[in-house]
């Protein structure tokens, strides 16, 4: 049993079937990547995966518990943290503050009224920001609106941001999508040493195979909406069912 | 200090001498000099300056920290000042027991319409709001409410206020017959005559006063709070928000009703210095008006909706009172025909005509200082700052979000 298990999930877009009989089993402590041609279904099924959508059939089971039918924040209690294709940050507010959010989040939920406690007085809070900041070598910036910064910049702080939650699950949309080479190498090396130093499942979309084959302990090739094979790098390159569908252009 | 850092202490203290000395401050005419109608230290205008101030401060806690723009704030002030008039009628003149009733009974209907309010968000949320202050503006006006239970609940179009026939329980023999916090006549002032300068200290503006110094302090608290945290980060990305495991449904509901309590202490302020309450007050301009006092001032800043209602309020009651004849006085000095002409010019200004006014001043300060009062300030201090400090200073001049 993988700690992320996919049953027969199906969905449909008015005439089109997006996903039909999706069988996928992550497990724990891997790095799983999906990858497939433009259209695949993708994006829609990590959609499934977080409460975004709800699949028409099947089943989506996260640590024995099944995750369908609840809200994005709920899922996200449950130990399930998601990267957008385009960064999604606080961009009004400091990196700082960027970073306090999620961590108050874990430790208090999805709903707590402390309104007249000052922030400055939650010094573990603090303590755990400016840590993780650390790890992100992003300490410097903490006072810049998060806004302002680069785009790798912004994608190093979003992962920082899922990781202070320390998650079971991590799962990424295309993390170095329309960045250029020396952000996506310095991405590649962040995840490998996440990958490396903490007891955390990444599952993640991507295209650039230079990311994959970097990263993916397993992969799973989608094409039109059903995992066409599953199977381990290697033998991901030398397939000709996937040069066919998917790699034939680039690998 | 007050679990608050060095720089808002600052801010505190300055609002708090402010609102003290505003006897003063607001009175540098000498009585009967030409300027004397520009002094705004009279009792009624410095008792708006208070009440507005924490109607804006707490609307400026939701659209400030969430960017959800109520446009039915006004709704909560009519509440409010129903609230304390009531206890008039029922108990007797002291203030004391109507104003807590006005922030309960004023939270209690927030709930209500925020909880189905804030299913929608941005324009559709606005409307909602509307279409709820006009209801309850409606209602109130026709006392629909009070025909269908039996008895006056706002007395329509009349207003409510306290008659001899009200039962007033608790009134004493020897009790002030106007509104009073134990014996302490809103109504009374003291004079202080200093050459030819009249200062007034009125017993209702420095409760109104206090009043809004303690909310001003939660306000800042409130900023400064995790929770305050949390709903800016529902104004800046409520998709993130949601996929860090935060609800943001409780957030919004939980500042939309404190906001509507800051109204309904307001409206309750305003009956405790004058005993009536009246429909007009939940009218959707009054609703309009804070959000152009809390623009004015400085949206999301602590210290903007005060200076907005502030200004607001004082121009409105200057420009107001200028007439023609003040035209004339002021323009005598030039040739008759040119005096005419300058009268003409500025006659549409003037008077009722206050609205025009303040249309053209809200569209200047939304165009040149989108910030508002405290940006125009910021700017003024960074331009001295540079003026005085020289270049190298300069570069150092803070980034810091505005507060
Ligand atoms: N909300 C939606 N409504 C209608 N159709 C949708 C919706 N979301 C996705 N689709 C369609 O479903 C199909 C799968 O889309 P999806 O975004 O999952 O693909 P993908 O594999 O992520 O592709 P890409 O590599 O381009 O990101 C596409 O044909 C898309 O147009
Ligand atoms: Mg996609």
């Amino acid at each position: 049993m993988g700690i992320l298990e996919i049953k027969d999930v199906g969905k449909r877009f008015g005439g089109l079937q997006a996903l039909s009989d999706v069988n996928l089993s992550v497990k724990e402590n891997s790095c799983h990547a999906i990858i497939g041609p433009n259209g695949a279904g993708k994006s829609t099924l990590l959609n499934c995966l977080v409460g975004k959508l709800i699949p028409d059939s099947g089943s989506v089971m996260f640590d024995g518990q099944s995750v369908l039918g609840r809200s994005p924040y709920e899922i996200n209690q449950m130990g399930i943290s998601r990267v957008f294709q385009t960064p999604e940050i606080f961009g009004d507010l400091t990196v700082m503050e960027n970073m306090l959010i999620p961590i108050f989040a874990k430790r208090d939920g999805a709903f707590r009224m402390h309104a007249i406690e000052s922030v400055l007085a939650e010094k573990q809070v603090i303590e755990q920001a400016e840590a993780m900041l650390e790890e992100m070598n992003m300490a410097d910036k903490r006072h810049m609106h998060a806004a302002a910064m680069s785009r790798g910049d912004k994608r190093r702080l979003e992962i920082g941001m899922c990781l202070s939650q320390e998650p079971r699950l991590l799962l990424l949309d295309e993390p170095t999508a329309g960045m250029a080479r020396a952000d996506t190498n310095n991405t590649i090396d962040l995840l490998k040493e996440i990958k490396e130093e903490r007891d955390i499942t990444i599952a993640i979309i991507e295209h650039d195979m230079h990311v994959v084959f970097s990263l993916a302990d397993r992969i799973t090739v989608l094409a039109q909406g059903t995992p066409l094979v599953e199977d381990d790098p290697q033998n991901i390159r030398g397939n000709p069912k996937v040069r066919e569908a998917y790699l034939g252009e680039s690998a | 200090m007050l679990g608050l850092n060095k720089k808002d202490v600052t801010l505190l203290t300055f609002v708090a001498v402010l609102a003290l000395f505003a006897p003063f401050i607001l009175n540098p005419f000498p009585e009967g000099s030409a300027m004397a109608q520009f002094n705004a230290g009279y009792p009624d205008l410095m008792q708006r300056f208070a009440i507005f101030g924490i109607f804006a401060i707490g609307f400026n806690l939701l659209f400030g920290l969430t960017g959800y723009l109520s446009f039915g704030h006004a709704a909560f002030l009519g509440i409010g000042s129903y609230a304390v008039v009531w206890m008039y009628k029922l108990l007797d003149y002291n203030v004391l027991w109507g104003l807590p009733l006005a922030v309960v009974i004023s939270g209690i209907f927030a709930l209500g319409i925020g909880y189905v309010s804030l299913r929608r968000s941005g324009i559709y949320f606005s409307i909602l709001t509307l279409a709820f202050a006009q209801m309850m503006f409606a209602i109130s006006y026709s006392d629909l409410l009070g025909r269908f239970v039996g008895t006056t609940i706002t007395n329509g179009e009349t207003g409510l206020q306290v008659y001899t026939s009200d039962p007033q329980i608790l009134l004493g023999a020897n009790e002030p017959n106007t509104p009073h916090l134990f014996g302490l006549v809103m109504n009374n002032s003291f004079f202080l005559e200093v050459g030819a300068w009249q200062f007034t200290f009125n017993v209702g503006y420095y409760f109104s006063a206090i009043v809004m110094l303690v909310m001003f302090y939660l306000s800042v608290r409130i900023f400064r709070s995790p929770f305050g945290l949390m709903l800016r980060a529902i104004k800046s990305n409520n998709t993130r928000m949601s996929y860090t495991g935060l609800n943001p449904r409780p957030y919004t509901l939980a500042v939309f009703v404190i906001s509507g309590m800051y109204a309904g202490l307001a409206g309750g302020l305003m009956a405790a210095m004058d005993p009536l309450a009246g429909a007009e007050r939940m009218q959707w301009t009054a609703s309009g008006e804070v959000v152009l006092m809390t623009i004015l001032g400085g949206t999301g800043t602590l210290i903007g909706p005060v200076l907005g209602a502030g200004f607001i309020k004082y121009f409105e009651n200057i420009f107001s009172k200028i007439n023609d004849n003040v035209l004339h006085q002021w323009f005598s000095f030039m040739p008759d025909g040119l005096e005419d002409a300058m009268v003409f010019i500025v006659h549409p200004f003037i008077g009722k005509g206050w609205h025009l006014t303040l249309g053209i001043l809200f569209m200047l300060v939304v165009i040149f200082l989108p910030g508002g009062l405290v940006e125009g300030g910021q700017r003024l201090a960074a331009w001295i700052r540079s003026k005085r400090g020289g270049a190298e200073e300069n570069t150092k001049s803070s980034t810091e979000p505005a507060e």
